[in-house]
């Protein structure tokens, strides 16, 4: 596989097959993280996306900013109509009807049909094992819907679904680990990303899609409407929430645990929570908590990492 | 260009509501969404590409000179490349009437 050695924009390939004129909000980083992938994919690539934000700014009827061939699916199926695309090509190239190729088939959704309503049907797609990638545009809220909470919006968020108040301090569960629950499918590869890094972005979805089996790949999209940040931001806070370890980028390969970057100074969780409006209620006590959690699963990573060697 | 929707009739739709036009989103121009617009100062450009790799509209094109410009038909004005500039040449300014 031909890994970047040198991190240049040149090197990165100069096609869109996710084009401009899509309708997603200013500073929107899950339409940079689309492009991001797209340009890993290229166009040899057959997408079905759930339904969501990415999936209602990018085709609203007769316009779609797509160039390649996409299918429109219900919040849960994404990964069953991707398994039966790759099982139908699969038999129509042993019967000789379409040429013999290499085809990325691709399913993506928002954590809120990864993580909360199309848990099933992937979960059922990676047990067995079809040839895709499984790729989830973690916003950490339905954001399209009016930013309501999912199982993977953080601790201490307020979202209109758990508002913070004098009675409440916005969401009071914990995320949940998805790339997780993909590790313990025993699938070869898992990764986490983020487009704030675009370059270890573009090389994991190379890797995913070239790997046989299914992979999954948990991409981390800052929401500047949903976040309440500035839409200039968007890039800093994906990068602030790598660098203070509260979004750690790993890869699993065959069950083999990578940390692909570390960071160079550990930052503390307030410089990630300062001056987003979801957790601007928060006081010292929660933020400790959080802080804590961070430090706990940062440490269970690092020791999966250590083991690996 | 492709009709809006409330303009289309049933009849003139593909079976299954099939868009057989790839990337056709072209034709809508979301830079009359912008407020603020990106000016380069070419002088001080490095050439490096990053505002082409971090903007989430694709609008950055490389200009014949190799110094990169914001498409301003679809840029939304969202700063994303004011603010990663290495360099600092990209400052937004506002829209004029």
């Amino acid at each position: 596989m031909d890994r970047f050695s040198v991190f240049s924009s040149r090197l990165v390939d100069k096609s869109e097959n996710f084009t401009s004129g899509h309708r997603a909000c200013q500073g929107c980083a899950e339409a940079l993280a689309v492009r991001h992938v797209m340009k890993a994919l290229g166009r040899d690539t057959i997408v079905a996306m759930s339904t969501g934000c990415m999936e209602i700014i990018s085709s609203p009827l007769p316009l779609t900013a797509w160039k390649v061939p996409w299918i429109h699916n219900a919040f849960e199926n994404s990964a069953a109509v991707i398994s039966g695309c790759e099982a139908g090509m699969k038999a129509m190239m042993r019967k000789g009807i379409i040429p013999q190729k290499k085809i990325n088939f691709v399913a993506m959704g928002g954590d809120g049909a990864t993580a909360d309503i199309g848990m099933g049907p992937l979960s059922g797609a990676l047990e067995r094992g079809h040839d895709m990638v499984y790729i989830c545009y973690d916003n950490e809220a339905y954001m399209n819907t009016g930013i309501q909470r999912s199982s993977s919006t953080p601790f201490g968020a307020s979202t209109t679904t758990s508002p913070a108040g004098k009675d409440s301090m916005g969401q009071h569960t914990q995320k949940k680990n998805m790339p997780q629950i993909a590790v313990a499918h025993d699938i070869p590869y898992v990764a986490t990303a983020c487009p704030s890094f675009p370059f270890d972005l573009i090389e994991k979805v190379k890797k995913a899609a070239e790997m046989p089996g299914a992979a999954y790949v948990h991409i981390l999209s800052v929401c500047p409407t949903g976040w309440r940040i500035q839409p200039q931001d968007a890039i800093k806070y994906g990068r602030l929430a790598i660098d203070s370890c509260v979004f750690p980028l790993y890869e699993v390969v065959n069950g083999e645990y990578r940390l692909t970057y570390t960071p160079y100074r550990k930052l503390p969780v307030t410089e990630y929570l300062k001056g987003q409006g979801r957790f601007r209620h928060l006081t010292d006590k929660e933020i400790q908590l959080i802080q804590d959690k961070v430090d706990r699963d940062y440490q269970k990573i690092l020791k999966r990492c250590e083991e690996g060697r | 260009m492709a009709k809006p929707m409330e303009q289309i009739k049933w009849q003139e739709l593909e079976v299954g509501s099939v868009v057989v036009e790839v990337g056709n989103a072209l034709e809508y121009e979301t830079g009359t969404w912008r407020s603020e617009k990106p000016v380069v100062n070419k002088t001080q450009c490095i050439k490096c590409g990053v505002c082409w790799l971090f903007c989430p509209d694709a609008c950055i094109v490389k200009a014949p000179e190799g110094h990169f410009e914001a498409n301003l038909t679809y840029c939304k004005g969202c700063g994303i490349c004011a603010k990663e500039c290495p360099v600092g040449c990209i400052t937004m300014t506002g829209e004029e009437e």
